[in-house]
């Protein structure tokens, strides 16, 4: 590999031009952390991390912040107190919380089932095919609400469905928006190409060699799929498992338009204490929850995954 | 079980997952052709089968001068963020991908993080925070809250270019006396452009289609998936199915030139 030692000769010139402190300690941790910057990984990685710390860490710590601050106030230089995740128990707030969770399980569980086959299609059978790719990431670039918007045109009455019946057959179709499942509908399909793309990536990591060899050995299509391309596939799974369950947690727009709020997700109760409420602290608690819940999630998966062996395959 | 026998059951496997994939396609495209359907429809609430066909809502787009600004807001936008995003993205990648470096595997998990959270979430904070920092919203706030977004994005689909690039190429290049400069431009970036460009397609149509972030930080300067969120809710308007359209055609129409553009250039 191409050593950094190479390109940047580093010598003892860089601790003289340091200023002068007496502990010896605290000399050799300052040209440490000056040769960490010497590092060409590090300078670059700099530009991207302070949009990280300035855009992310800094806004979600804000939050974080202001929930501990008395109700209904704009300053975060208080006494801090718990008030507000009281108020988050007593006031049934957790309803939306266990509404969110549920139905995020409930999505992700569909999408594994209703993803896997295109995404085993998509890297063993289409041989990435170009098009059909184009034509599954062409929804991500359309706004979320235009395309739900179209699901409201679909199923409305004297919409798409319900007009195709009545005149075909003379069928009324019962109502199908503003409910429960149409809300999961909309998730599902919003979130769609979140879990199979990756779930295509982790099933091209299993290596066709395997798969026959499993074959060869006498392996039943069930025992291959259990024993050999579900565990190898496991890393991409999980990554399309983790982004559908948290993505569906935070959502807004199904439960608005198509759900006709039948159903409150829990952004919808942080957007409400942020705008109409003018209540940022209450806001920030359950925003703080929220974040907690999906840090816990994110770093459990991420800490365990060898990123560099899920993306550098050829 | 026989060889052929196999082969037999592969085949009809392989059969039942192409129809499956074309299920999905039309789940897919079955709304968003509504949609299209809908935008030629004469009367003012939709019904279907569409009995008289108009291109007023077309026109009545064309005309709107409030929506010919939305419309900028969003190139605007949409333009700053795929230049921003994909400077930084290049050296985000070289770190992520290139270099071997004290902290990389830190840094390769924490630049992802932002992917893994509420969009929604995201940009109400983003919005506390700049009440805090006392800075306005508005479209420069816009960009930040894309770029947070868009940056890991970008440094994902450049990192995986950069993960199937040859490092000695570089080393030749600086034996041959070339300049870190020379070598950054003649060498790496030519290697680097095909994930570069689908990394700038991806910033930048993500930031034309992207609500959730803006709905929070565009202020009184709206973007046009904002504005169609606003009259989808409150105060229907027959242009919503109009632009709707519009603005898939548009997204689809830079992805897919963009994809022909790209596939000339490699031919050449």
């Amino acid at each position: 590999m191409n050593m950094p030692s190479k390109s940047y000769p580093v010598t003892d010139s860089s601790a003289e031009r340091l200023p002068e402190t007496k502990d010896p300690a605290l000399k050799l941790r300052a040209r440490k952390t000056l040769l960490w910057f010497k590092q060409p990984g590090a300078l670059l990685s700099l530009p991207a991390l302070f949009i990280f710390v300035a855009g992310f860490i800094g806004p979600l710590g804000l939050v974080v912040i202001y929930s501990f601050m008395p109700e209904r106030s704009f300053a975060f230089n208080q006494l801090p107190t718990l008030e507000n995740f009281v108020t988050i128990f007593q006031e049934g707030y957790y309803i939306s919380y266990a509404w969110s969770v549920w139905l995020a399980l409930l999505s992700t569980l569909i999408l594994i089932v209703i993803c896997w086959p295109v995404a085993y299609g998509l890297s063993r059978i289409f041989r990435r095919s170009m098009i059909l790719t184009l034509l599954l990431v062409l929804p991500l670039f359309v706004s979320e609400n235009v395309r739900l918007f179209g699901w409201v045109l679909t199923l409305l009455n004297h919409g798409i469905l319900d007009g195709t019946t009545r005149t075909l057959f003379g069928w009324e179709l019962p109502d199908m928006l503003y409910n429960a499942p149409v809300t999961v509908l909309g998730m599902v399909y919003v979130y769609l190409p979140f879990m199979l793309f990756p779930m295509s990536l982790g099933i091209s990591m299993v290596p066709d060699s395997c798969r026959e060899a499993a074959f060869d050995m006498g392996a039943t299509r069930w025992q291959v799929f259990k024993e050999v391309e579900l565990p190898l596939a496991m890393p991409g799974i999980m990554i399309g498992c983790l982004l559908s369950f948290v993505l569906v947690l935070g959502s807004i727009s199904e439960a608005k338009i198509l759900g006709g709020q039948s159903i409150i997700m829990i952004s919808h109760d942080i957007e409400t204490a942020f705008t109409y409420a003018q209540n940022w602290p209450l806001g920030s608690a359950l925003s703080t929850l929220l974040i907690l819940l999906t840090a816990v999630l994110v770093i459990g998966l991420l800490s365990r995954l060898n990123l560099d062996n899920l993306l550098s395959r050829k | 079980m026989s060889a052929t026998e196999t082969a037999f059951r592969n085949r009809k496997s392989e059969k039942a997952i192409r129809i499956w994939t074309i299920v999905i396609l039309l789940f897919i495209y079955l709304p968003m052709v509504a949609v299209f359907i809908a935008s030629f429809s004469k009367l003012r609430f939709f019904m279907f089968p569409v009995k008289a066909w108009s291109l007023d809502w077309y026109a009545s787009v064309f005309s709107s001068i409030e929506i010919r600004d939305y419309l900028g807001t969003s190139l605007l936008i949409a333009g700053v963020v795929t230049i921003v995003s994909v400077v930084l993205a290049i050296a985000g990648a070289l770190a992520f991908a290139r270099y071997e470096w004290k902290g990389r595997s830190l840094y390769q998990k924490l630049i992802l993080l932002p992917i893994f959270f509420p969009q929604a979430v995201l940009g109400l904070a983003i919005l506390l925070w700049s009440s805090a920092l006392d800075i306005s919203p508005g479209w420069q706030l816009a960009v930040f809250a894309h770029l947070v977004w868009i940056i890991p994005i970008v440094t994902l689909v450049i990192s995986i270019q950069v993960y199937g690039f040859d490092p000695s190429v570089e080393e030749a290049a600086y034996d041959l006396g070339a300049s870190r400069w020379q070598v950054f431009t003649e060498v790496t970036l030519p290697i680097l452009w095909p994930g570069i460009f689908s990394g700038a397609l991806f910033a930048f149509l993500l930031s034309w289609g992207n609500f959730p972030l803006s709905t929070f930080t565009t202020g009184a300067e709206q973007t046009v998936p904002v504005w169609l969120y606003a009259k989808m809710v409150a105060g229907y308007s027959p242009q919503v199915p109009a632009l709707g359209s519009l603005t898939t055609l548009m997204a689809g129409l830079v992805l897919f030139g963009g994809y022909w553009l790209g596939r000339r250039k490699a031919k050449k």
